[in-house]
């Protein structure tokens, strides 16, 4: 079974440069949903500010295009207030790891059943150019002509360590791996981290598609992603030596943040219940 | 009638626990009580009190001078004793060093070892307090249940409060307390702001924990769970604000609360509820900035900030709370406001509101009604071309939950967007947009609720205030009708957009005008001046982080008159 794909067409005219990344990933994601079988009104897609984050635009499911940073914490109060809605969180390098940094931790914390894609283009593109916090130390921006000075932050490192229980990467050109990297983590009930790597055509010259494409090795059927120290291992696997896609890690032990609040668990979703001022008359006692 | 009583210490010593103990039963026995607490921004040592004012006619604010010190310490005798009245006493253990000081020395500590446990000290104190007053310590077990939850620490200070009451004297008289029997409540500002909330509907509250505001925060916290709603502890105010606005999108009541430091991190936020039109209801609980200012004291220092708090111009609403029973119905109307317009309400709180406690009727749940102005389950006109932001005839677009109605999806965007909620940059649509928006302004103005006039008809002098100094005003014009003088107050409750029409006619009256306000700069003044022309006579200042009380601020008047 599945729904059909025409279905998630967006009618808005796309703002992305021909050949852009973030098409594969577009692609990719109405692939996700419609062979999870799911309609777009079940869907709920929140972005902050950036080219990533202009996806909801072109995509047929709701949306929240928020502030730059801040996609992480609309939906946890977006899931919060509806259980049932089935939660994407599509945002950039300098989005999440930048300027979300503090949501990007703590929600890891709260392994929140969302889905979190990172476009990761090493590259900061609206703004044209400067170093994100993925780009490499000394690599040359449109800004840092002699090189950026700080090293790069290592986002699946962070994830495994912080205790995430479902950590992956994947490449925007190659729909199909990634396709099912979001079928996967969707069906994770809990946080799941995917760190895309995407090609900028316009203002990254070093991560081509070809420098990834020369890179990346798919983890096979022997790697087992239950184990933490090894995931850890491939977290930090980058550059030359080669660069692992797949599912570095996974728990599906740990409890999601609705199921450990009972009266959200077994309820119904918050937005389906009826509150009565009554209901708090009672409170009154307390000031007697 | 009514006396003042003071109980200092250093922080840690239970100068918090025994005034509410002694505030509950003075209410139990039936006084008015009006509590407020004055605490230093540190978990140990320093300097902290708490004031407790009873009587037998309604209260509205703190008093200055004093019946009573109770002292934990000598610091507290040192700090205070000029304010005792003639007749009053200090009350504290043998052991504490008075110097010259006046002092009745009662064992209090070596009573409470020979109850049984030391750090009942505080009850024996409490019992010798009601002696003072020759107020019975009888009934009041029930009470101790409320403070404590073991049933041996409930014996251990009721024993406590017999011994204090019987080793001392009866200084004062009392009336007979004219509200036995009544169906009060006592309850403090922050308390009264979550009980609206609670009654208002709110579902989803996300906050970070930032003094004076954390008191909302941890009194929704501790009924979540019999409420069925969730309170999210945020990793940061930035974050607790655009939670809640993910929760209202998606269809809950929500609502959050800081004081100036967090408030000045969520600005951003209140842009994006304004643009995504999301409603949204911010309590600003204020204390004296910039920065981190004095943490846990009083100011009306933002109301010209809030009123500003954007880039560009949106739609807002601002509500400054009088008292207590505005903490509770001003919240309600809030959110019910929020919803009708799909806008940002910011309500105005502060310190002294948010930590004093007063004796009030208990509140009316039976009238409340929650309107949310949104679509039921799959109950909706609207097909596949539902738009959020479609134009109306008023500009408030349909709103509907996303997920609840098959084939229709919600798309709120933070750019300026068009009808769908999709990115437009296009002249035309800018202009329809921000009229769209901006034309909430008119159209809460239908909703305004007008200043609250105290005084005589055709006064000479006008004294203009805000917020919590209403208790203050109201003493002080009692004050001073005693003395004939011709003066009214005009308290602002609702201050944004601001409500003219009192202004303007009792302006037409007075032939001066002053301004009362916790701040520096005559806020509130400032903006009547901007948006009616209208000019004050003098200004009363009061910015040390410290509320003015009705005689100071009689004074204060008396001393520009």
């Amino acid at each position: 079974m599945a729904t059909d794909i025409k279905l998630f067409n967006s009618n808005d005219e796309n703002a992305w440069c021909p050949g852009c990344g973030n098409f594969g990933i577009l692609n990719s994601l109405k692939k996700a949903f419609s062979e999870l079988d799911l309609l777009p009104h079940q869907i709920l897609i929140s972005s902050g500010i950036g080219q990533a984050a202009k996806t909801p635009h072109y995509i047929n499911v709701n949306g929240f295009n928020g502030l730059h940073g801040r996609s992480l914490p609309p939906a946890l109060g977006a899931k919060i207030a509806n259980k049932d809605l089935k939660i994407l969180v599509t945002s950039g390098d300098g989005d999440t790891y930048g300027e979300g940094g503090n949501h990007f931790i703590h929600n890891i914390r709260r392994n929140l059943d969302i889905t979190h894609l990172v476009h990761d283009n090493q590259i900061y593109g609206l703004t044209k150019g400067q170093g994100s916090p993925t780009t490499a130390k000394g690599q040359v921006t449109t800004m840092q002509l002699d090189g950026v000075r700080v090293d790069p932050f290592n986002p699946l490192a962070t994830a495994i360590t912080m205790g995430a229980t479902f950590v992956a990467r994947s490449f925007s050109g190659d729909v199909n791996h990634l396709a099912h990297l979001i079928q996967e983590g969707m069906k994770h009930e809990g946080y799941a981290l995917i760190d895309i790597l995407q090609p900028c055509v316009t203002f990254n010259k070093v991560n081509t598609f070809k420098w990834y494409k020369d890179r990346i090795y798919k983890l096979d059927e022997n790697y087992d992603p239950t184990n933490k120290m090894e995931a850890y291992k491939k977290a930090n696997e980058w550059g030359d030596e080669g660069i692992p896609i797949g599912i570095l890690y996974r728990n599906e032990d740990a409890t999601s943040f609705v199921d450990r609040i009972p009266h959200l668990r077994d309820g119904k979703p918050l937005v389906d219940r009826e509150w009565k001022p009554l209901d708090a008359k009672k409170f009154m006692e307390d000031f007697r | 009638m009514n006396y003042n009583i003071l109980i200092g210490g250093a922080a840690g010593q239970g100068v918090a626990t025994t005034g509410k103990i002694l505030e509950s039963i003075l209410k139990r026995k039936g006084y008015f009580v009006f509590t407020n607490k004055d605490y230093m921004s540190r978990v140990r040592g320093g300097h902290n009190f708490t004031q407790i004012r009873f009587g037998n006619d309604e209260l509205y604010s703190h008093n200055s001078d004093l019946d009573i010190i109770l002292a934990f310490n000598k610091e507290t005798i040192i700090n205070h004793s000029s304010r005792l009245k003639d007749n009053g006493i200090i009350i504290c253990d043998y052991n504490i060093d008075t110097d010259n000081y006046t002092v009745n020395k009662l064992p209090l500590i070596e009573t409470a070892k020979d109850v049984g446990n030391a750090k009942v000290f505080t009850s024996v104190a409490i019992g010798a307090i009601l002696k003072a007053f020759d107020i019975e310590v009888n009934n009041t077990t029930n009470l101790l249940n409320k403070f404590f939850k073991d049933e041996n620490l409930i014996n251990l200070n009721y024993a406590a409060l017999v011994r204090g009451y019987d080793m001392f004297k009866n200084v004062f008289t009392v009336s007979e307390p004219k509200l036995i029997n009544k169906d009060t409540i006592s309850i403090n500002g922050n308390q009264a702001i979550a009980l609206g909330a609670l009654a208002g509907g709110v579902t989803f509250y996300s906050a970070y924990p930032m003094a004076p505001s954390t008191g909302i925060m941890k009194y929704l916290y501790s009924k979540s769970n019999s409420m069925n709603i969730l309170v999210e502890q945020a990793e940061d105010e930035i974050a607790a604000i655009n939670m809640a606005i993910g929760a209202s999108y998606a269809g809950a009541r929500s609502m959050t609360a800081s004081s100036g430091g967090g408030f000045s991190l969520m600005v951003e936020g209140l842009g994006l509820a304004a643009i995504t039109e999301t409603p949204l209801v911010v309590v600003n609980v204020q204390r004296p900035g910039p920065a981190t200012g004095l943490p846990t004291r009083t100011a009306q220092g933002d109301l010209g900030f809030v009123i500003n708090s954007s880039q560009d111009d949106l739609p807002l609403m601002v509500i400054s709370l009088k008292n207590h029973q505005d903490a509770f119905y001003q919240t309600i109307r809030a959110l019910n406001l929020a919803d009708k317009y799909q806008l940002l309400v910011i309500i105005l709180s502060d310190q002294y509101l948010a930590d004093s406690s007063s004796t009030i009727e208990k509140f009316n749940f039976d009238d409340i009604k929650i309107d949310r102005n949104i679509a039921k389950k799959n109950n909706c006109k609207y097909s596949d071309t539902y738009k959020r932001y479609e134009y109306t005839d008023d500009g408030i677009s349909p709103r509907l939950i996303p997920g609840n109605h098959n084939n229709i999806t919600v798309l709120a965007d933070s750019h300026e967007h068009n009808e769908y909620g999709n990115i437009d940059e296009s002249k035309k649509n800018r202009i329809n947009m921000m009229d769209k928006r901006m034309n909430k302004i008119k159209l809460v103005k239908k909703d305004l609720i007008e200043p609250e006039y105290y005084g005589m008809n055709n006064p000479e002098t006008l004294l203009v205030a805000w917020g919590s100094s209403e208790g203050s005003i109201k003493e002080a014009l009692e004050l001073l009708s005693k003395e004939n003088v011709s003066i009214g107050a005009l308290v602002f409750g609702d201050i944004w957009p601001l409500p003219i029409k009192k202004m303007i006619q009792y302006s037409n009256i007075a032939k001066t005008i002053i301004s009362v306000e916790h701040n520096h700069s005559n806020q509130l003044a400032k903006l009547i001046s901007q948006e009616l022309q209208i000019k004050f006579t003098d200004n009363i200042n009061k910015y040390d982080g410290r509320q003015f009380s009705g005689y100071e601020l009689y004074k204060s008047i008396k001393e520009v008159l």
